[in-house]
């Protein structure tokens, strides 16, 4: 029997160009099929037609650093709407030589939220941190101590407003979404058709009507001589109004909890409270961190609509720019602003909530 | 202590109920606790209705939908019925749900269509489509409806020209600074009749469905239903419109003066309105389309290849009841913003209910009914679509063995 031996080594063939490297990508990605050659160039050809002009529009043909005459006899943006304008569209009415202080109030904000990215710095003292922090916030836009001329509330305006309703906003509703969502999950009848009616009711209208509510009916709540700002009821609107779609939220991560969850903690004498400060709580808000991450962008986006009781936040100082006869007819830059702060506070966060969900389905 | 255990372990033991103080017993301390809540909201209601009275008794403002009926005197810009200055704070009422649900039915429409075909581009293997599709889901979610309203009506009042040198892509298509105008159908008896072939189809294959459901659950035998359904649905009016002899005269826009005349106008703030709410809403509907096609596996797909279903069948038998199962529930909430967004019409000065409600609230000073009102309608909205989805969860549930 003959016995048949390899002896020299095999040549290694290379795959053909057309599959490895830049070409093999393009052809696999772009051009597989007639139908995706096709969708490409399609593409391709839209692309073309929209790029190039915008970027001559946004920033060959754009001025910077001019008056509104001049932007009137230019193709191009005219982006100095917002360099002249950039105080007063971050920090509407208030007073102009004092507004390094709503811009460090920013700055400690942006501080603290960096820092409470890594979950591993989650402690007590962050807690503290955030508790301080906020009073300091509150102390350098109201000032009236340590020789700070005080500001009055109305007087508030543009990027802090924003960001003072969705963070404050969000804080308060919190706990008021948590006791709602263990109200509705409740033995006890009345509690938990109180809850439901209130939840359902909230989620069913626009948050316009709250705001309309705030604005409207609120004073009339009220006794006689008792007055709130607008800020405070808009604010007031917009707790009632998270605080509902918080409880939604939190209720998802409360029915994700076995019940030996429940018996584990009767079992060792655990009362109601207990129970759910130490067992239950802990587990299910942890579950539920990256819904409530979308539900703070939903909140940061939706404050723009205190534009419509005339609040002066972000939008609305932009709107005061554009109605200047000098500016007026350039809202398509303006607009492009906001649109691009808005983008980036909603997009880190998106990104973040993002990491967070990979993160907590690791541990899981 | 253990001996106090003991013996109330000997009373159980011997069929005698325990005695616990009554603030120990789980029953009773919870009606009282419920009594107690039921007692703080009570107080807080009965505080703020007493105050409100009061406020209202000093303003002198009269309580009650008496107004409903008084004259409005304020004009509308567009209306789906009659309507004048002249009509009453009721009738203009109407005008805005009307109008509210004509923006959230368009809109709901293109959302749906749009939103399908981002969330499908999601999914594409072609990487360019892909990712400018997620690239849109993106930059549309982040940022703020409203302000893409803003940014849609100033593209409308301030960069297009005004109806002299308005835009003309096609014919019959023109663009300007007063909205969209283009050319429909001049009117014509035969439209009446299209519109009966119509419903008269949709019946017809309402009952042919049932019929061939009932034919293959018996005989096992397909009827072709989708294409008969197709054939009946298109064919049906356009065989009345031949039976008319096929008027094909079209109502173009003309310049007359400073404006149009004939042709449908659309307004700049209905436009506007219409292109935020479904460019924002397209860009969730997407991402709810591709989770729920995602979420069905891929072995469906191979298991009903292997057992010989064509791949219509695959896609209409297997793949949609599963992802369609997905995608309802966060679809329909999805609707439910778009019309509840569309209140945002009322920074654009777009007659909706909520802008309607608005002025009358100004003009009469009701603002509780007003906002009552508000509120009443969009509950009812998102009432009677929680319905509709429990009885469709209920008729989609997973019967398991």
């Amino acid at each position: 029997m003959e016995v048949y031996v390899q002896q020299k080594p095999v040549e290694v063939l290379k795959p053909p160009v057309t599959s490895i490297g830049v070409i093999g990508w393009v052809k696999s990605n772009l051009f597989n099929g007639w139908f995706n050659s096709l969708l490409t160039i399609i593409t391709l050809y839209l692309l073309w037609k929209v790029i190039p002009p915008f970027v001559r529009w946004a920033f060959i043909d754009s001025v910077w650093r001019s008056t509104g005459k001049v932007c009137r006899n230019i193709d191009g943006a005219c982006w100095s709407i917002i360099a002249t304008n950039f105080r007063f569209i971050l920090f509407g009415f208030f007073p102009y030589d004092q507004q390094w202080r709503p811009l460090i109030a920013i700055l400690i904000l942006f501080g603290l939220l960096f820092y409470s990215r890594d979950r591993n710095h989650w402690t007590k003292h962050l807690g503290y941190a955030w508790i301080i922090g906020l009073v300091v916030m509150g102390f350098l836009m109201r000032g009236g101590l340590f020789g700070l001329p005080s500001v009055e509330a109305t007087k508030w305006g543009g990027l802090p407003l924003t960001l003072l309703l969705s963070i404050f906003g969000l804080t308060a509703a919190y706990p008021l979404g948590v006791l709602l969502a263990l109200g509705r999950q409740s033995k006890m009848p009345t509690i938990r058709w109180m809850s439901v009616i209130y939840i359902e009711l909230i989620r069913g209208v626009p948050l316009i009507s709250l705001l309309f509510m705030g604005s409207f009916i609120f004073p009339l709540f009220l006794p006689e001589g008792m007055n709130f700002p607008t800020i405070l009821r808009a604010l007031v609107a917009i707790i009632l109004f998270t605080a509902a779609y918080i409880a939604e939220v939190v209720r998802g991560g409360l029915q994700g909890m076995s019940r030996g969850q429940y018996e584990a903690a009767e079992s060792i004498g655990l009362n109601y409270y207990l129970t759910m400060r130490l067992v239950i709580l802990p587990q299910a808000l942890k579950i539920v961190i990256p819904p409530t991450v979308s539900i703070l962008i939903s909140a940061f986006k939706d404050t723009s609509l205190v534009v419509i009781i005339a609040l002066w936040d972000l939008l609305k100082t932009t709107q005061s720019v554009l109605s200047n006869p000098q500016w007026m007819g350039f809202s398509r830059e303006a607009y492009l602003f906001v649109a691009i702060l808005y983008f980036l506070g909603c997009f880190s966060m998106a990104n973040y909530s993002r990491k967070l969900e990979k993160e907590l389905s690791r541990e899981n | 202590m253990a001996k106090i255990t003991n013996e109330n372990a000997m009373q159980v033991a011997k069929g005698q109920p325990e005695k616990v103080p009554f603030w120990l017993d789980p029953k009773k301390r919870a009606i009282i606790y419920q009594i107690g809540v039921l007692c703080m909201v009570g107080l807080l209601a009965y505080y703020l209705v007493s105050n409100t009275l009061t406020n209202l008794e000093r303003q002198s403002v009269a309580t009650g939908f008496g107004f409903l009926n008084k004259e409005s005197s304020f004009e509308i810009g567009e209306s789906l019925i009659p309507y004048s200055a002249a009509s009453s704070y009721g009738r203009a009422l109407i005008v805005g749900a009307l109008n509210t649900l004509k923006v959230a039915f368009i809109g709901i429409v293109a959302t749906l269509i749009l939103g399908t075909i981002v969330g499908v581009a999601r999914l594409s293997t072609n990487w360019l489509v892909s990712k400018l599709a997620s690239v849109y889901i993106e930059v549309m979610q982040d940022i703020p409806v409203l302000l893409q309203l803003f940014f849609w009506y100033a593209i409308f009042y301030e960069t297009l020209p005004s109806p002299r040198q308005a835009l003309n892509p096609i014919y019959g298509l023109f663009l300007c600074n007063r909205g969209v105008i283009f050319a429909v159908p001049e009117s014509h008896p035969a439209h009446k009749y299209m519109i009966l072939a119509f419903i008269v189809a949709c019946a017809g294959v309402y009952l042919i469905r049932r019929w061939a459901r009932k034919r293959q659950e018996q005989t096992g035998k397909i009827f072709p239903v989708f294409r008969v359904s197709a054939a009946m649905i298109l064919g049906l009016p356009l065989l009345t419109w031949l039976i008319f002899g096929a008027p094909t005269k079209m109502d173009v826009p003309e310049l007359r003066g400073f404006n149009f005349e004939g042709g449908l106008t659309l307004s700049p703030e209905f436009i506007s309105l219409l292109l935020g709410l479904v460019l924002y809403t397209a860009a969730f509907v997407a991402e709810v389309v591709r989770a729920g096609i995602q979420s069905v596996g891929k072995g469906q797909r191979e298991a009903a290849l292997s057992i010989a279903l064509r791949p219509n069948q695959v896609l209409n038998l297997v793949i949609l009841p599963q992802a369609l199962r997905v995608i309802i529930p966060p679809l329909t909430s999805q609707m439910l913003n778009l019309t509840k967004n569309s209140s945002l019409a009322v920074a654009i000065g777009f007659p909706d209910f909520v802008s309607v409600a608005n002025t009358t609230m100004n003009q009469t000073g009701q603002s509780i009914e007003g906002v009552a009102l508000i509120m009443a309608v969009y509950l009812i909205f998102s009432l009677s679509t929680s319905a509709f989805m429990n009885w469709y969860n209920k008729k989609v549930k997973l019967v398991e063995r």
